[in-house]
């Protein structure tokens, strides 16, 4: 053993101690993420209830799904998350991070405030926003709307406001993060772009648009693939805030996360619950894939 | 019976216990529960009475919060981990017994016929496939609960008796601001709670239909009783506006708070509202329509999971009989305020004409369970016909011909039809 250890090269070594190192996370990842993931594919296939006989039933348990209208609503709720919980979650953070970066008294205890949302516990966080959203004479919301004499509104208990009232804490919590990141992308412009605009004559408004904006290009990217797949996976705001855990009213707030953990763990349907994973697990791919694409675009 | 026949029997049971704990030495069983104050405190309690009188047999005892119970359960059991007796919701029955988490009843420990004859008819839903799979301790059945001060202040006298009392009381205990907001409701709707019941087992018979066929795998509520039903139900949001769904988050915090004149419950939640300072209520039995009362009884029962085997089996079974004992049920009543399942036990005078326990042990004569094939999507059924009628105006027949289909899916994939 020493013999063949003393006559590898000084580079063999150190891959080899490089991938004894990288095993750990490697057998990991293998056991707890890699297995379980393709274990879905086979179990999508399956007509199973945990304890039961496994049947195989092929693309049945598709094929249900496709054809259940809740599941085209279930689908296009959470795209709505996704597609206005991105937008307007990075929009406040860019803006607050823009400002931000311009004081320096106080800034870190700002940033701080803004950061705190993302390290509470989302179901305590969610549990407070459901209070608020009550309706009078306890709900904060509807206290303050009294206030300026505006109607009460449903908020939770309206099929239309629901979802964008439980995205709201979703977008608040996020928003921490997405601060840091984007301070730190500012931050990484070189200073001489700055000044060599300002001495050419740039106004404010014209840096943002023709340099800012541009450099942080990559940054962007990467938020808006990180945040599209955290809102694509929304489940536990939904989960406290919707009655009896529903996701309703009729229906209107349930994100596939959460359809997928009815199917699993009420109604012990484990080969649909897996079916419904591996679509999501496909649609997150996409997102993935998108992301690689516009990267390479911009290098 | 002649006492010393009395001392006779306790002997020979006592002796035979003493033989069989001989035999089963230094048994370790769990039971698993779900957390809530009471049960917990009941079950040490009739833990502790049966070791001692089974030397050589423990139980371990564990409970945790009811929203992860299922899971928990179901994932344990399917790992061959868990509880020996497990304490499962009779509308779970299906579910479970489908998912092999729980094995069927010897009839030589519990004998049908003794089922059958000392029970109340309604655990006679345990009964699939000529199999006993579950038995209750405790039954329980609804009623209504009303602020007697808030009735005072609207000078009501006494609980409604009828449907249409029901609904000119809560119009008469509903107060508002100026901007027409609820400072207080006259009755606290909650779909979420127990009102899915009331609609389905006691509005729709008093309005003369049935909610499901007899052999119970068809949906049949999408009649015109229904549609009353539903309606008599929405009406109080929607067209009376004496009550919001869901206000002050839930029906029995409302109630607790002193903000709603009257809500629906069970006798478990006695306790809580008896702790509520300042909260003078009183409790009455469901009204009625033309002339009839019905009510819904459900209940919790003990049943012994598929991973108990040889002499875990035994000792479960043991367990399982001390639960369902005359003993255990006086004793549950008393600690956790829910009803005997014996009518011999429940049906005293002394119980009968309690002031908190009556009423519910009243409407337990004339209560129907729900045969459950899963129960969380049926109660759901009720819940968005609900919100399509208050929240989108939909018509009550339509509604419920959209939902019904729902439902009827899950019989159909139930039932293999």
């Amino acid at each position: 053993m020493t013999d063949f250890w003393n006559r590898l090269t000084i580079g063999q070594k150190l891959a080899i101690t490089a991938w004894l190192f990288l095993s750990i996370p490697l057998v990991f990842y293998i056991t707890i993420r890699f297995y379980p993931t393709f274990e879905a594919f086979y179990v999508s296939t399956l007509k199973w209830n945990l304890l039961g006989a496994k049947k195989a039933i092929g693309f049945k348990n598709y094929i249900k799904i496709f054809a259940d209208e809740d599941f085209w609503l279930v689908l296009w709720n959470t795209i709505k998350y996704a597609f206005v919980g991105v937008p307007v979650s990075m929009l406040i953070a860019f803006v607050i991070a823009y400002w931000l970066n311009e004081i320096t008294f106080g800034h870190d205890f700002i940033r701080a405030m803004y950061f705190i949302p993302f390290l509470t516990t989302a179901v305590a966080m969610a549990w407070v926003w459901r209070w608020f959203y009550q309706p009078l004479p306890i709900g904060y919301f509807n206290i303050m709307l009294s206030w300026f004499g505006v109607a009460q509104q449903p908020f939770l208990k309206s099929v239309t406001q629901a979802l964008y009232a439980i995205m709201a804490p979703a977008v608040w919590a996020g928003l921490g993060f997405q601060i840091v990141i984007f301070i730190a992308g500012i931050r990484a412009i070189p200073k001489s772009y700055f000044e060599a605009a300002e001495i050419d004559g740039a106004g404010r408004w014209q840096i943002l648009r023709e340099i800012t904006l541009p450099a942080l290009k990559p940054t962007i990217i990467f938020l808006t693939v990180v945040s599209t797949i955290g809102f694509l996976r929304i489940f536990d705001q939904v989960y406290t805030m919707s009655a009896d855990s529903a996701g309703g009213p009729l229906n209107s707030t349930k994100p596939l996360v959460l359809m997928i953990y009815e199917y699993a763990f009420d109604e012990f349907k484990l080969g649909r619950a897996s079916a419904l994973t591996v679509i999501l697990f496909l649609i997150l791919l996409v997102v993935s894939l998108v992301q690689l694409w516009l990267m390479r675009k911009h290098k | 019976m002649k006492k010393w026949l009395k001392s006779a029997l306790a002997l020979a049971v006592g002796g035979t216990s003493l033989l069989w704990s001989g035999m089963v030495q230094a048994v370790e069983i769990e039971y698993w529960q779900y957390t809530y104050a009471s049960r917990v405190e009941a079950i040490d309690k009739l833990i502790q009475n049966f070791e001692a009188a089974n030397p050589g047999v423990t139980v371990k005892h564990t409970h945790f919060p009811y929203a992860d119970y299922r899971k928990k359960v179901a994932i344990a059991v399917s790992a061959g981990d868990g509880p020996d007796v497990v304490q499962l919701y009779y509308g779970w029955l299906n579910d479970y017994r489908e998912g092999g988490l729980i094995q069927p009843l010897s009839s030589s420990a519990f004998p049908h016929a003794a089922i059958e004859e000392n029970f109340f008819p309604m655990v006679t839903t345990m009964k699939v496939d000529g199999e006993y799979w579950g038995l209750p301790t405790a039954v329980r059945s609804l009623a209504l609960f009303w602020n007697k001060d808030m009735f005072a202040e609207a000078g009501l006298s006494g609980p409604p008796e009828t449907l249409d009392e029901m609904v000119d009381y809560a119009k008469k205990l509903t107060k508002k601001d100026a901007d027409g907001n609820y400072l207080s409701v006259g009755f606290a709707v909650d779909t979420d709670g127990q009102d899915h019941h009331w609609w389905r087992e006691v509005l729709i018979r008093l309005y003369g239909g049935q909610p499901y066929s007899d052999d119970g795998e068809k949906v049949i509520y999408q009649s015109d009783a229904g549609a009353k039903a539903l309606k008599y139900l929405t009406d109080f949001e929607a067209t009376h506006k004496v009550g919001a769904n869901g206000f002050m988050n839930r029906g029995q915090d409302a109630f607790a708070a002193g903000k709603a004149g009257m809500v629906l419950d069970g006798s478990f939640r006695i306790s809580k509202f008896v702790k509520q300072e300042g909260l003078n209520f009183a409790i009455s039995e469901l009204p009625g329509h033309n002339g009839k009362r019905y009510n819904f009884s459900s209940y919790w029962v003990n049943g012994i999971s598929s991973k108990a085997d040889g002499e875990k089996k035994a000792a479960a079974e043991k367990f399982l009989q001390y639960l369902t004992s005359d003993e255990a049920m006086q004793l549950w009543l008393d600690t956790v305020g829910e009803l005997p399942a014996k009518p011999a036990v429940a049906l005293v005078d002394a119980n009968k004409t309690h002031p908190l326990y009556g009423p519910f042990i009243r409407g337990l004569s004339y209560a129907n369970a729900t045969a459950f094939v899963s129960e969380k999507p049926q109660r759901q059924a009720l819940i968005d016909a609900y919100d399509m009628v208050v929240l989108q105006g939909a018509d009550p027949a339509a509604a419920l011909a959209k939902v019904a289909k729902d439902e009827q899916e899950v019989f159909d994939e139930f039932f293999g039809n």
